[in-house]
């Protein structure tokens, strides 16, 4: 056996060497991303294209402030829409696993989240556009909506089943409820984690460009009606990037390197509330 | 003797399993009764028909009459049971969101009763009392009760059981999980608490039942084998199958 020992360790330094090199592997794509964006689009992103609104094409200057506000309106009515109604059906299909209609409600939402989202932006179109007779950030945000919520019901399921027995049983134990049990025990352990599920929703939605383009449109000016078409950041760097303007395509590059940094700030926001549950 | 809980032809299932089989029996008053059996033979079934937990488990009923003070138990509404009859798990299970003072209140603040601050200090210091844990918790009673060690949980949980004053506390293998000096300490606190409640104490362990029972109950395959003083139990037992068991052949 000792006679083995040196080739088994030289084994394993091999194949932790090759673990590692492939572990790699994955970062190199967004490394280059991440430098490919910084490279061209640190240069126009200022204090001036946060601030302004988009100038006519032929004009340098201005930004992109418009597309900011739309985004932050169009991710916080989506969530309005999704948060509560996503939870309390993550609630639903953790309380009651083994019945037949949280099992279909379960199919559903793996089904929903797998639709491509130009899908449920031609549906947002059909019945929300059509009927108004006009683009509007409603029409975007209840598309956003839709590609939120099983991402909300699955992840608040997931976390809901994980809240011990022990606790539901200390809760039933002491007279309380059913109801007050899953509100005040259950629901507040796993709050953690329902939040990291909402906060990454948002990110993934954030960045959802194909739903927005005949839902919200898009907007050159400033907009806070839900009635009226908006812009969002997606769409500007898609606009900006397909036009024929040199000073728009900087613009564009600049757009995705704050959509990027927007999204990553998300996500580290969802990382750090996860760490909160593991510190328990 | 006094009686407090009494059971007659008490059966219980999961699904067609057949777990208690007839219990008759008689809990008397202000004294630590012990139920030991081997694994599986019940025990933990039967002190969860006292509360009428073991119907929170999907597929489970009881059949059979259970008497609490005189009232039918069977007939009463579970959340009003539980509200009269604490329970203690195997695991220590503070709430991990609650403070240690929240934890002693939460058989209020879930139930949605309000109560004056000074009230709720009474409450708090006189359970952590009862459960002797107030002097090593009184100046963190703010802090986490998952930041307690195993045996301070498990105190931390019968403060909080004791809390809404039950006329009768069930433990279900209190110390199971816990180091032999954090069970001395819950064993010494069950002989306190009959002054003021009537105990139920479920264990594997024939030695804590000698130690802490006034009356023992000897339970096999879902059948009450043998029930009476613990002393008397304990030297003369009256079935075989008792004896087997305190002397270790089996279980």
């Amino acid at each position: 056996m000792n006679k083995n020992l040196p080739r088994r360790l030289g084994k394993d330094r091999a194949a932790t060497l090759v673990v590692f090199l492939l572990a790699i592997i994955p970062m190199v794509p967004l490394f280059l991303i991440l430098l490919q964006l910084v490279m061209k689009g640190a240069t126009s992103l200022n204090l001036q294209f946060l601030t302004s609104l988009p100038r006519p094409p032929g004009e340098t200057g201005g930004g992109v402030l418009n597309a900011i506000a739309g985004s932050v309106i169009l991710v916080t009515l989506a969530s309005v829409m999704a948060v509560p109604t996503g939870i309390l059906a993550g609630i639903y299909l953790a309380e009651y696993r083994d019945k037949i209609l949280p099992h279909a409600i379960r199919v559903a939402a793996d089904l929903l989240q797998g639709t491509p989202s130009i899908v449920i932006g031609i549906l947002a179109y059909a019945w929300v556009v059509r009927p108004m007779h006009h683009f509007s950030a409603l029409a975007g945000s209840g598309a956003l909506a839709i590609i939120m919520l099983p991402v909300i019901v699955r992840t608040t399921e997931e976390v809901l089943v994980l809240v011990p027995k022990d606790l539901r049983e200390a809760a039933l134990a002491l007279g309380v409820p059913r109801w007050r049990m899953i509100l005040k025990v259950v629901l507040p352990t796993g709050m953690v984690g329902v939040t990291t599920g909402v906060l990454l929703s948002m990110a993934r939605v954030a960045g959802e460009t194909a739903p927005l383009l005949f839902t919200a449109f898009g907007n050159p000016f400033l907009s806070w009606k839900p009635t009226e078409p908006i812009d969002a950041m997606p769409l500007v760097i898609f606009n900006y990037a397909t036009s024929p303007y040199p000073h728009w395509w900087r613009q564009a590059w600049s757009a995705s390197l704050l959509l990027i940094a927007m999204v990553v700030l998300l996500n580290i926001a969802a990382r750090l509330m996860a760490r909160k549950i593991g510190g328990r | 003797m006094e009686e407090i809980l009494k059971t007659r032809g008490l059966k219980a299932y999961y699904g067609e399993q057949e777990i208690l089989r007839g219990i008759d029996m008689t809990i008397p008053r202000n004294r630590v009764t012990a139920i030991m059996g081997p694994s599986g033979c019940g025990k933990t079934t039967l002190i969860r028909c006292f509360n009428r937990m073991h119907e929170a488990t999907p597929g489970a009923r009881i059949e059979g009459k259970i008497w609490l003070e005189g009232k039918d138990l069977m007939s009463m509404n579970p959340i009003q049971v539980r509200r009269m009859v604490g329970m203690v798990f195997q695991k220590p299970n503070p709430f991990p969101t609650m403070s240690i003072y929240e934890n002693v209140l939460a058989g209020y603040r879930l139930n949605g009763i309000k109560l004056k601050r000074q009230e709720e200090q009474r409450i708090v210091e006189e359970a952590l009392k009862k459960a002797g844990l107030w002097d090593e918790v009184k100046d963190s009673l703010r802090r986490r009760g998952t930041f307690l060690s195993g045996g301070q949980q498990q105190r931390l949980c019968i403060a909080r059981a004791l809390a809404v004053n039950p006329r009768l506390l069930l433990m279900d293998e209190p110390t199971s999980a816990l180091d032999p000096k954090a069970t001395r300490r819950v064993e010494e606190l069950i002989g306190h608490l009959k002054e003021t409640v009537t105990v139920v104490v479920v264990t594997h362990n024939v030695a804590q039942a000698g130690r802490v029972a006034d009356y023992t109950a000897f339970l096999y395959w879902g059948e009450l084998i043998e029930f009476g003083p613990t002393s008397r139990l304990f030297t003369t037992p009256q079935d075989p199958r008792t004896e087997e068991y305190l002397t270790g052949k089996f279980g």
